[in-house]
């Protein structure tokens, strides 16, 4: 499934006047791959895509989109892409079936195939019954979808998404995702995010853009590694005594909560989570919480970062 | 694929009200002033007829009505031409095109032609005026159309001016009052009427070089002024726009 490479940026940076927005960024794609960018508001996604799209251009390094160069040969390379900025390029006065006409004619699909494209991105995007509906009269998800539909209808091999949950309910959120997991089939696609489960859901790969540098890129496997700390939550009915607990092989320190809870730290090679939930029965505890604690994004970012930092101090130490 | 941008920039001019509201308006004025200059032609003519004058109905009833046509769409243009850029910016769909196969180029182009588009309509609305005339009587065809000749070629400058201006900021009001500022200077230029022999200033004066149009003098002069000054504001649009993407 994975294929040849198809989007290749080496060594990329961006300057806006003297601030460095994006610094040495450099990765590729490969046909058939979902790449997700994660990283917190700020963080130079959007300059990325925007510089892949070739709406921005790089103050240093090169992008090749489909073999083409986007600075020596932008009309090929934009031909191979489809880009869905953050907010929808939409014109909220034209009806849906018009607007991906003009999208179409746009890209440069041959007038007697336009309707045929429009309708196949109609029909992907779930946009079957508004095709004659202003686009300005429909609700945030339709009109993402819209978004989606003008991205897909030249049927590029690389689909560019920035932000593509932002701002729609939970509801709209899984039809979106559901509408990426389809659209893999047929493009590689690039997503930008600061949601960490939606990289788990949709993405093969992820990477971590943080202050313009890439700090990791990983698969999802090895990111969801990186995830499984070492702390359990606990809520038991009757209050056990907390020594008991810390006596367990493993843990290595008990927190109360503020809502009761118990925060239990272990050692990650000795899981105590058997020995505690049997220990919950022998004492009648009325254990009714067990939870791992996941890490968050945010703490992915303390961890990459502290890490750096300490690897800092080190060289710099004699 | 500029043919595509201006169809598009045309239709998407006559979904809003302001394109019909602007063809009525321009339209109802000069009605009225066409009417005015014919009632005085009226009242003139049998003195002409007497002075055995040379002028006919198109000289003193037809270019007056152009040369005003060009103040009236002067204060216009800049009110169509506004949201050229600006809007898209502001909508955050300058994106789409960005980010299709095409160039800056064509997209400044493509956008300039669908205003001019919109102009042409409102040209040939101010025509039919004239024309109806042939209901009693004869035009001077080679005035007529060198008239016609000098108030696209003023318009296509206009709007050359508006768009420039409209990718320069994202606010509609500020584009339309910068607009109607630059092409107001260069109106008056020549304010102290030393004409096509004066100055750098005179020289620079639209009006200088829109006039001898109106009196059927078709010079080339005057016609690579108006086509030095389109291409400069068009050129000016492609690097800006440019500019934007380097993000300098």
């Amino acid at each position: 499934m994975i294929g040849e490479t198809l989007v290749h940026v080496e060594d990329v940076s961006k300057r806006y006047g003297g601030n460095p927005a994006v610094r040495h960024v450099s990765f590729s794609v490969r046909q058939g791959e979902v790449l997700g960018f994660l990283g917190p508001n700020g963080a130079g996604k959007t300059t990325t895509m925007q510089m892949l799209t070739g709406n921005l251009a790089p103050s240093e390094g090169r992008i090749t989109v489909a073999g083409h160069d986007l600075l020596e040969d932008p009309r090929a390379a934009k031909a191979a892409i489809g880009y869905l900025p953050e907010q929808p390029p939409v014109y909220r006065e034209l009806a849906v079936d018009e607007y991906l006409d003009y999208c179409a004619a746009l890209n440069g699909v041959a007038r007697k195939a336009r309707v045929a494209a429009r309708e196949a991105a109609k029909g992907k995007c779930g946009l079957g019954d508004v095709g004659r509906r202003l686009i300005g009269n429909l609700s945030k998800g339709y009109q993402q979808r819209v978004g989606i539909a003008q991205a897909i209808i030249h049927l590029p091999p690389v689909i560019v998404l920035d932000e593509p949950t932002a701002g729609l309910d939970p509801n709209q959120i899984r039809e979106i995702r559901h509408l990426i997991s389809a659209l893999r089939a047929d493009h590689s696609i690039i997503l930008s995010t600061h949601i960490l489960s939606e990289v788990q859901s949709t993405c093969d790969r992820v990477q971590i853009i943080n202050k313009g540098e890439l700090i990791l890129t990983d698969t999802i496997a090895g990111l969801t590694q990186r995830m499984q700390s070492s702390v359990l939550t606990l809520a038991f009915r009757r209050r056990p005594d907390t020594s008991a607990l810390a006596a367990i092989a493993g843990v290595n320190s008990v927190e109360p909560e503020d809502d009761d809870r118990l925060r239990v730290y272990f050692d990650p090679a000795s899981d105590p989570t058997e020995a505690l939930v049997r220990l919950a029965v022998q004492q009648n505890l009325g254990l009714y919480e067990l939870a791992p604690h996941r890490a968050s994004l945010e703490d992915i970012f303390v961890k990459l970062t502290a890490h750096e930092s300490a690897a800092e101090t080190r060289s710099v130490a004699p | 694929m500029i043919f595509t941008i201006a169809h598009q920039e045309l239709r998407r001019m006559f979904l809003s009200p302001l394109a019909w509201v602007i063809l009525g308006v321009v339209q109802l004025i000069l009605a009225f002033m066409f009417l005015s200059h014919l009632e005085y032609y009226q009242m003139i003519q049998s003195k002409l007829l007497a002075m055995q004058a040379e002028h006919g109905v198109t000289e003193v009833v037809v270019m007056p009505l152009l040369g005003n046509a060009g103040i009236v769409l002067l204060l216009v243009t800049p009110l169509i031409s506004m949201r050229l850029i600006t809007e898209e910016r502001r909508n955050k769909t300058l994106a789409l095109l960005l980010s299709a196969p095409v160039s800056m180029t064509e997209i400044v182009l493509g956008k300039y032609l669908g205003l001019l588009a919109f102009l042409g309509i409102i040209v040939l609305l101010i025509l039919l005026m004239p024309l109806s005339l042939l209901a009693g009587g004869g035009l001077d065809w080679g005035l007529l159309a060198s008239g016609t000749l000098g108030i696209v070629l003023l318009l296509a400058g206009f709007a050359a001016t508006g768009l420039f201006m409209s990718t320069l900021t994202q606010h509609q009001t500020v584009a339309a009052v910068s607009t109607f500022g630059v092409l107001l200077l260069f109106w008056i230029f020549d304010w102290a009427g030393q004409g096509a022999s004066g100055g750098v200033l005179a020289y620079l004066s639209l009006l200088n070089h829109y006039e001898p149009f109106l009196k059927g003098v078709f010079n080339t002069r005057d016609a690579v002024f108006h086509a030095v000054f389109i291409a400069t504001f068009l050129v000016f649009s492609v690097r800006r726009l440019d500019m934007d993407r380097l993000g300098a």
